[in-house]
């Protein structure tokens, strides 16, 4: 693309940081209303257990409360919805808590301290069931099982016998045996890793106002206001028109808000208060009861020619899903191998229920664990046919055209460009040679997402601009779609007003998830641009006296083919837009079918002190295929951000349970994330090669930044080590253990 | 149980609010006083996002009682900004775009307040230790650090340091 | 978190009368950042908090000739802002830095860490290797105990009913003394103690004998432990490698830890042994000299 931007590329400021800044900026814990009650939920103290009785009168007698709350409250579930049953259970049990921290009942009261109070006044009976915590318990013919109605299930049938597995996919292309049998060396490897917390500072926070006509009101941190309208109603059988969802500023969300927690319940407090009610989760609720990524079990074998040439894959996935069915199982298998052109392979993924919270998305999800599997094979490969593990890489890479396992085949990408700037960057150049140190590379593939966006764009007399989407805005795509539009508009990205819509002011826009946003997004805001300059064309060729046809609009003027003197600006013919016929509102309606996928390949050298087994980041440099940056600040921000997290997921980051399923570390002290002084500073290098299915080449950039991580550090920590570890988080007992310092 | 009375200055007003003693600093600001800038985010003073001065000095506002501040001075982020604009630290946090979500932010900038008022040009191994408290999970804290300096250069500036 | 009383304390013996009561849970709160959590847990509830920190006596910190006097309120910041204490008392700065970040050093209490009494307690192994005095105002009047008796089991300690910690006290280091503490955390900071280590020495004039030594462990047994054997194991000996190594063996067989989801008994046990000799490099480079703070 040779085009010559204006404003993509540039490094504006963002319109929602001034907010921020002065603490201004309206988080959901933030909504204050007039009235406003506060609500509680009482969750279960055991991981397994029948409820037998539930008796609420001592907690609706108590003085300051408005209503008490059970399952008792929601809508009956036909016998025959069972996906119905499963979400109704998880805002509220039913006949049976499936884990520590399940709710149970909810409270509103006139403060936070009286609604707790309330909730201990409570009295349930539980029979105590046997704690499924394992997922290799949970497959065992005889253990005890989840769900009666789930049956085991191999490639989709029924055999008709309960069990904890919920889902097996499966994918083969080729013949697997014959590439394994052509392969000069092979490489099987076990790797297990724990459920991770997406780890974000906002916990789920929603007010609700319930009016007496049926109409509601919710303001919700969530990754998207319609799924938390369709979900309302889904839940509680309520016409979407009755349903208004308000997104306000979101503080951090990494796939965790795309699902609820809490919004039908605060739904039903306010309708039986009569008043506007808020519930905002402590941390310990946050870990115990939302949607963590699962914790898997992978057994990755390649095969490989002393070329280098990769013959065979073969991949057995095992996904915890939690209580409830529902997990990353069903699309990891088409992540796993895809960054290589591999003639033969078979992934088998398997959905297994224990008794955790049900698992939900953390920033490509499942794809971390996948990748970090593999990675690791492939760099054992490469060790083993002597080869360096870029070029090894390199031999294999996936290019345009190349078909993966699960079928994917490739558009144009810049896989093979991500690799070349590794073995160039200075980093990937410079020598290690101490003791106890180590370097590693890994390499990542995430697919983005395209998807529902609208957008609407309306002129102001002066020639600016106001735009609306329904993307919520995580963490700059206000600003980044409004670059879009401006690059359009030929205006300057400061004349664009750009704000997030409810649902009540936008049309049906997906959730900000799957790295769309900027992408899908900004194609809304494209067309909704492009909209705006048709409609100021047949405005211009009626002032110019001229056939439309004959308009032209470029550089921020409108000009005919006739006559090169008359012309218009763009904003004096906003400032005529009342005489002309009247205000101009552009459109954008998309569900783009393609869109570029992202490739990451990054660098680390770590130490590993052999007396305690701690290891230290040294040095860190992240490369990816960003397609065109759209504001690079930005853009490095979500590698560096992304980085950091996986080095946290690489070396402490678990949801760590005993056996009989309470969870050990359901704080922010031991729920252990990365701090200031636990990472040095990220270098990052952003390889451009234009996606083709946006005009200014824009892929998704979140996403692919998070495939890496955990691989690079496991790799070069098994470099510093001479000894591998297959699970993580790689902790320093683990690493002493694994060095046979400690038994 | 019947609530206190308690006088303090927040921001440079003298305030009087009436709270439980179980009531935290965090929450008589937040829910008492309306002042929502400060964040609530663990609770237990492990993640620094209600940062707040107390008579100058940094603390975590969830481990201090509404009633322990009587006759104190408190300084949230909505204090820091004046009629002239923005503190030069928030100036900073904006002109770089260092900011992603934003929600620990208010709590990073007043702790970044705290050891500027205190040292003038501290190493970036300093800045790191001192806002080790503070934790963030979109950034990095990469642009942080580096937004830090920046504004640490500029306060010496204009102290005349 | 459960309703309670608040009431403000003007005098020691203001504070003694309110904590005096037979009938109700009365603790005194000092910086707060241990109980408030504790509080928020329902791991503790009590029905009167008794603020100390309006105390003058509490926030004394002062050096009167050879004797540090810490008040039980003073907040952990004061003690490191005071270069005459972190000169002098190396093992307990190392401590008071580790705990929490600058905002809960900003209020926490050296006090407050002793009567908390965790087994991970920062600051308890290093006032012991600097044999700390604990100063205890009660019913009864004033009583002293050495600080290694204080904490009794995890979350307790030998105050009884009324009585309240109002004083640490610790006397001058001798020449030629160096002291450290050191602890193993996963991260690089907030992190609590999985294995903490304090030690002291006093080296000869000539500097080539240790003539006397302490070694207090943490986070490995119910209380923060003096480990006797550890010091004797040294006295009279040349501060070496070897000398080390065996009151590493010493403080090791000492240990008595607990698995949970910090660490593991092994990885305690071994590290108990690496932190004490890294403790002992340490407090033997700041005895001659060769070591800041």
């Amino acid at each position: 693309m040779t085009t010559e931007f204006k404003v993509i590329g540039t490094k504006p400021i963002r319109p929602d940081v001034i907010d921020k800044v002065m603490g201004r900026a309206i988080f959901a814990p933030d909504i204050m209303i007039s009235g406003l009650l506060h609500g509680k939920i009482l969750r279960s103290p055991y991981a397994h257990a029948r409820i037998l009785s539930i008796d609420t009168s001592a907690a609706e007698a108590l003085p300051g409360v408005y209503a008490v709350i059970t399952s008792k409250d929601l809508p009956q579930t036909p016998a025959d919805n069972a996906e119905l049953k499963y979400s109704r259970d998880n805002f509220l049990a039913g006949e049976k808590v499936l884990y520590e921290g399940h709710p149970i009942a909810a409270v509103a009261a006139d403060s936070i301290h009286t609604a707790e109070d309330a909730i201990k006044l409570i009295r349930i009976n539980y029979e105590i069931l046997t704690p499924i915590m394992d997922m290799r318990e949970a497959m065992k013919e005889n253990s005890p099982k989840l769900h009666e109605n789930i049956r085991l299930k191999s490639l989709g049938q029924d055999n008709g016998r309960p069990g904890n597995i919920s889902l097996h996919v499966q994918h083969i292309l080729g013949d697997p045996e014959k590439g394994f049998a052509e392969a000069d060396e092979i490489v099987d490897r076990e790797f297990t890793t724990t459920m991770v917390h997406q780890g974000y500072l906002e916990a789920q926070s929603s007010t609700v106002l319930w009016n007496p006509d049926g109409n509601l009101t919710v303001w919700t941190t969530t990754q998207g206001a319609f799924s938390v309208q369709s979900e309302i109603s889904r839940i509680l059988d309520i016409s979407l028109s009755k349903i208004r969802v308000i997104p306000t500023e979101v503080g951090g969300a990494f796939g965790s808000k795309l699902r609820i927690y809490i919004e039908p319940v605060v739904v039903l407090l306010s309708k039986f208060a009569n008043r506007p009610v808020k519930i905002t989760m402590t941390q310990s609720e946050v870990l115990k009861a939302t949607g963590p990524t699962p914790g898997t079990i992978m057994r990755v074998k390649m095969g490989a020619k002393r070329n280098g040439k990769i013959t065979s894959a073969t991949a057995e996935l095992y996904f915890e899903a939690g209580a409830f069915p529902g997990s990353t199982a069903g699309g990891s298998p088409r992540l796993i191998f895809t960054e290589y052109d591999i003639p033969n392979g078979q992934v088998d993924a398997f959905e297994v229920l224990v008794n955790k919270t049900h698992v939900g998305a953390y920033r490509a999800p499942g794809d971390v664990q996948v990748t970090y599997s593999m990675e690791q094979v492939v760099d054992e490969l490469a060790q083993k046919v002597n080869m360096d593990p870029i070029d090894f890489r390199l031999i294999n890479v996936a290019h345009e055209g190349s078909i993966s396992i699960s079928g994917t085949i490739h558009k144009k990408i810049g896989a093979q460009q991500v690799l070349e700037a590794v073995k160039n960057h200075p980093h990937y150049k410079s020598p290690l040679k101490e003791a106890n140190m180590g370097r590693g590379v890994a390499f990542g593939y995430w697919p983005n997402n395209g998807r529902d966006s609208s957008c609407i764009i309306n002129v102001n007399s002066d020639g600016s601009v106001t735009l609306v989407t329904g993307s919520v805005d995580l963490s700059g795509t206000r600003l980044t779609i409004a670059m879009q539009a401006a690059e359009v508009l030929g205006i300057s990205v400061d004349q664009v007003k750009s704000s997030v819509g409810d649902t009540s002011s936008i049309g049906y826009t997906g959730s900000s998830g799957g790295s769309r946003t900027t992408f899908a997004t900004g194609l809304a805001a494209i067309q909704a641009a492009k909209d705006v300059i048709n409609q100021m064309s047949i405005r211009a060729a009626s002032l110019l006296n001229v056939p439309v046809s004959e308009i032209t609009f470029e550089r921020g003027f409108f000009t005919t083919s006739t006559s090169s003197s008359a012309k218009l600006s763009f904003s004096e013919l906003a400032g005529k837009l009342n005489q002309t016929g009247g205000p101009i509102t552009g459109k954008g309606n998309v569900s783009p079918s393609s869109w570029g996928a992202g490739f990451a390949c990054h660098i680390a050298d770590v130490e590993v002190d052999p007396e305690t087994g701690k290891v230290s980041i040294l040095r860190y440099t992240a490369i990816q295929d960003v397609g065109k940056a759209v504001h690079p600040t930005l853009v490095e921000g979500q590698m560096q951000g992304a980085v950091v997290q996986g080095i946290g997921w690489a070396l402490w980051e678990g949801l760590f349970y005993d056996t009989q399923g309470r969870m050990l570390n359901s704080n922010r002290l031991d729920y252990k994330i990365a701090t200031f002084v636990d990472i040095p500073h990220i270098e990052t290098e952003l390889i451009e090669v234009p996606s083709p299915f946006h005009p200014f080449g824009v892929r998704g950039v979140a996403e692919p930044a998070f495939v890496p991580p955990t691989a690079t550090i496991a790799n070069a920590v098994a470099d510093a080590l001479g000894k591998r570890i297959y699970s993580l988080p790689m902790t320093p007992e683990k690493i002493l253990r694994t060095m046979d310092v400690i038994d | 149980m019947s609530k206190k009375k308690v006088s303090a200055k927040i921001n440079g007003q003298p305030v009087e609010f009436l709270c439980e003693p179980r009531q935290s600093l965090l929450e008589c600001l937040r829910d008492v006083i309306g002042i929502t800038g400060t964040k609530e985010s663990c609770n237990d003073g492990n993640c620094g996002a209600c940062s707040v001065l107390l008579n100058g000095r940094l603390v975590n506002s969830c481990l201090v009682f509404g009633v322990e501040v009587e006759g104190r001075e408190i300084t949230t982020i909505e204090g820091l900004a004046d009629w002239q604009g923005l503190h030069p630290i928030q100036q900073i946090f904006l002109d770089r775009n260092v900011v992603q979500c934003g929600y620990c932010i208010p709590g990073i900038i007043i702790a970044t307040k705290a050891l500027l008022d205190r040292e003038a040009n501290p190493s970036e191994e300093r800045i790191r230790s001192w806002l080790s408290g503070n934790l963030c999970r979109c950034t990095g804290y990469d642009k942080i650090v580096g937004a830090v300096k920046e504004a640490a250069v500029i306060l010496a500036k204009e102290k005349g340091v | 978190m459960k309703q309670f009383d608040y009431e403000n304390a003007k005098t020691i013996g203001e504070a003694v009368n309110l904590l005096n009561n037979s009938s109700k849970n009365v603790r005194p709160i000092a910086g707060g950042t241990d109980l408030i959590p504790r509080m928020r847990n329902g791991l503790l509830e009590p029905d009167i908090l008794v603020d100390i920190k309006n105390i003058p006596e509490l926030n004394i910190l002062s050096i009167n000739g050879d004797l540090l006097e810490i008040g039980a309120a003073v907040p952990l910041y004061r003690i490191y802002e005071e270069e005459r204490i972190t000169k002098s008392y190396p093992a307990l700065i190392d401590a008071i830095k580790n705990i929490g970040g600058i905002a809960i050093q900003g209020r926490a209490t050296v006090g407050g860490n002793l009567c908390n009494a965790a087994p991970s307690g920062d600051s308890i192994p290093a006032l012991i290797v600097h044999e700390a005095m604990c100063i205890i105002a009660g019913p009864t009047g004033q009583r002293i105990l050495p600080v290694e008796d204080f904490c009794t089991a995890p979350g307790k300690t030998a105050l009884g009913r009324g009585e309240l910690l109002t004083t640490i006290q610790i006397k001058h280091p001798p020449h030629n003394t160096g002291s450290c503490y050191n602890r193993f955390i996963p991260r690089n900071e907030m992190d609590i103690a999985v294995t903490g280590v304090a030690a002291s020495l006093m080296l000869s004039m000539d500097r080539t004998q240790i003539e006397n030594a302490k070694v207090a462990i943490g986070a490995v047994a119910p209380t923060p432990l003096l480990v006797k054997a550890a010091g004797e194991v040294l006295v009279g000996n040349a501060p070496t490698e070897e000398a080390w190594g065996k009151a590493a063996i010493a403080a090791q067989s000492a240990a008595r830890p607990i698995t949970d989801v910090r660490g593991s008994i092994n990885q305690r046990k071994h590290l108990v042994g690496v932190l004490t000799k890294r403790a002992l490099r340490k407090a033997y480079l700041r005895a001659i000299g060769e070591m800041e703070i």
